[in-house]
């Protein structure tokens, strides 16, 4: 359903020149952040930059952006499904210890 | 439906077979209705064996350590599981009635990629020998349980990560299945086949298939970090290495919980083709059904916690997934009042495939209330270890999923193989094997609410005659399976011809001769209306 474009946004190399930087300064930041004894929030910090990685990558290097609207819907209701799921698993996760532990 | 159509003398799939003969003819073919048939002779052979090892497990509870030793029903438990979970239930309407009548129902050739859909198959038998060899390898056949819950999954030395390899590989065929039917949905709808002209089977196929998609890679993961541990001794899951043995419960049920809608949506499906058709009425509510579907998927989706609830989770997580838990019933209920609602003031007629849907409604009736007490926190608390569960699930899965399945077997057999069964007969398997059903795991209730654990070899005195009751219900149970597996496979060889219409159904299988021919449809039709005119 692309052949047509992929020509014409496979010449510019620069958009993913920028995207690759922004790649390597969001790794640096999830190294950083794991430093910062963040406890309980580092996960979650380090959830958002990972989600922001992919997104970049399936936005430019993958073409995401390039497709027709089906297919971003498509992958909106998995990252929606998966996104509840991890919201759920952490409504365990968070709370297990801290009635427990300190009751 | 008013569709363009055709009837002709063309060769049937039965005789067309592609570029192989014999036996390759079927496994190489890259035809869907070969292939559903394949799955569903696949399907079968497996449920036969889950149904001698149920037979088995209910021998030795009527007189504990007589027939079998402890070792052995734990091992039984766990295979009787797994094979019927997943090489039973799971594959079961979606890949046989599925592959066969998807296409057609849409009004297309085949599905999007018969190449991946033979495939499919291939992944499906190699992942169900790997399940099989398990048993008698040294080693000794799992006996984790079908869930494999860690720490014990992870210590014990029988043949666990074989068996979960098995599962892993079986699981892609279930990806690749989903996969191709939503995209058969999306691109292969005949001329006029808009989405609200879509039989209701489709519709619960296509919920169905984005779950298989969605779920099934966490079982994957949850398999892949299992065997990791067990090979490697990585500390995922085991506590004593600093992993979490509760996280394995979420990884597992995130996938098995929504396997319960892959499961019974399809059953539903079914369901909602055969009541239009036997009381001559559309369906009440068809947009109703159509979205209970994808709500059912929806929330599905969210509500695994409710296997774990004695497991130590957090409260809040308990509560929340207790209320998500209540609100499947809301789309579950509007089904089954649509599906009465069609009936009512129906000219109904009761054969075989009506009777395999009463009992259908019926049965997932009482799954689904019997739910609503065990999806109830402060219940669950007391139920959760006991019988009660057992009783529960084999209600929604056997009197749900698989009487949906006899159902859908009985109205679509004439128009796979082009022969018709002996009505009577199927009356009277019906009647027996719905008499044996509740018998057996009605009982299961009775001994859950007296206290009765699950998974136990042995028990107190006075569990054993409900457990003798039980043990009664099996025989009755597959004393009707026989008698109905003995009526459709005489009528393969010695049934009636049937006509292209038998039960005067208005989807496109029935503008086909029966059985349809290699290409379905000589000219595509052109859809001109919904798919239920009896009005």
């Amino acid at each position: 359903m692309s052949e047509a474009i992929v020509p014409r946004h496979g010449l510019n190399s620069r958009p993913y020149l920028l995207v690759w930087i922004g790649l390597v300064a969001l790794t640096a930041a999830t190294v950083t952040v794991a430093r910062l004894n963040l406890t309980a929030f580092a996960a979650l910090i380090s959830i958002g930059i990972a989600t922001v990685k992919a997104g970049l990558v399936l936005i430019f290097f993958m073409h995401l952006k390039y497709e027709p609207l089906i297919l971003k819907v498509m992958l909106g209701i998995a990252l929606l499904a998966l996104s509840l799921i991890i919201l759920l698993t952490f409504s365990d996760v968070w709370y297990r210890w801290g009635a427990h532990v300190h009751p | 439906m008013p569709a363009e159509s055709m009837t002709t003398s063309e060769r049937s799939y039965l005789q067309e077979g592609g570029r192989f003969k014999g036996v390759f003819s079927w496994i190489f073919t890259t035809d869907h209705k070969r292939i559903g048939i394949l799955y569903l002779a696949s399907i079968f052979t497996f449920f036969s064996i889950g149904v001698i090892i149920g037979l088995l497990m209910r021998l030795n509870l009527i007189e504990p350590g007589r027939f079998i030793s402890e070792r052995t029903y734990n091992s039984l438990f766990t295979v009787h599981g797994v094979i019927q979970i997943f090489l039973f239930i799971i594959p079961g309407i979606p890949a046989s009635f599925g592959n066969f009548f998807l296409p057609i129902h849409l009004g297309a050739r085949d599905v999007a990629f018969p190449r991946l859909n033979i495939f499919s198959w291939w992944l499906y038998i190699s992942g169900g020998a790997l399940v099989i060899l398990s048993i008698f390898l040294p080693g000794g056949a799992p006996d984790t349980g079908w869930t494999f819950y860690a720490p014990y999954s992870i210590r014990t030395t029988s043949n666990v990560s074989l068996a979960a390899s098995g599962i892993f590989i079986v699981g892609f065929s279930s990806i690749l299945t989903g996969l191709n039917f939503v995209t058969t949905i999306h691109r292969l709808r005949a001329p006029g086949m808009t989405w609200f002209r879509m039989p209701l089977f489709i519709w619960s196929l296509y919920a169905t298939a984005w779950t298989q998609i969605l779920a099934t890679p966490v079982l994957a993961i949850t398999l892949l970090l299992l065997i990791l541990e067990r090979s490697f001794g990585i500390g995922f899951f085991e506590p004593l290495k600093g992993g979490d043995p509760i996280m394995f419960e979420h990884l597992f049920w995130m996938y098995s919980h929504p396997a319960v809608y892959i499961m019974i949506l399809p059953a539903m499906g079914v369901v909602s083709e055969i009541f239009p058709v036997f009381s001559r009425k559309n369906i009440f509510g068809y947009k109703a059904v159509a979205f209970s579907s994808l709500g059912i998927a929806f929330f599905g989706y969210l509500v695994w916690g409710h296997h774990m609830f004695t497991s130590g989770m957090s409260d809040i997580s308990r509560v929340i997934f207790s209320l998500i838990t209540f609100l499947v019933a809301v789309p579950s209920g509007v089904k089954v009042f649509n599906w009465i609602a069609t009936m009512y003031k129906g000219s109904v007629r009761v054969d075989s495939p009506l009777l395999f849907c009463l009992a259908f409604i019926f049965l997932f009736s009482i799954a689904g209330l019997t739910g609503l007490i065990i999806g109830t926190l402060s219940l669950n608390l007391y139920l959760h270890g006991t019988y009660f569960i057992v009783g529960h699930f084999h209600y929604t899965m056997f009197g749900g999923a698989g009487f949906g399945f006899f159902a859908g077997l009985h109205y679509w057999f004439p128009k796979m193989f082009g022969r018709m069964f002996n009505e009577r007969a199927a009356k009277i398997a019906w009647l027996i094997m719905f008499i044996g059903f509740n018998i057996l795991y009605f009982s299961m209730f009775l001994l859950g609410l007296q206290g009765m654990p699950r998974r136990y070899f042995q028990y107190l005195p006075q569990f054993r005659m409900n457990h003798i009751l039980s043990t009664v219900g099996s025989w009755i149970l597959a004393a009707g399976l026989l008698i109905m597996f003995g009526n459709l496979i005489r009528a393969l060889f010695r049934g009636e011809k049937a006509p292209a219409n038998p039960w005067g159904g208005s989807t496109l299988e029935w503008t086909l001769p029966s059985p349809p021919g290699r290409e379905n449809f000589r000219e595509t039709p052109v859809v001109r209306g919904g798919p239920y005119t009896f009005e």
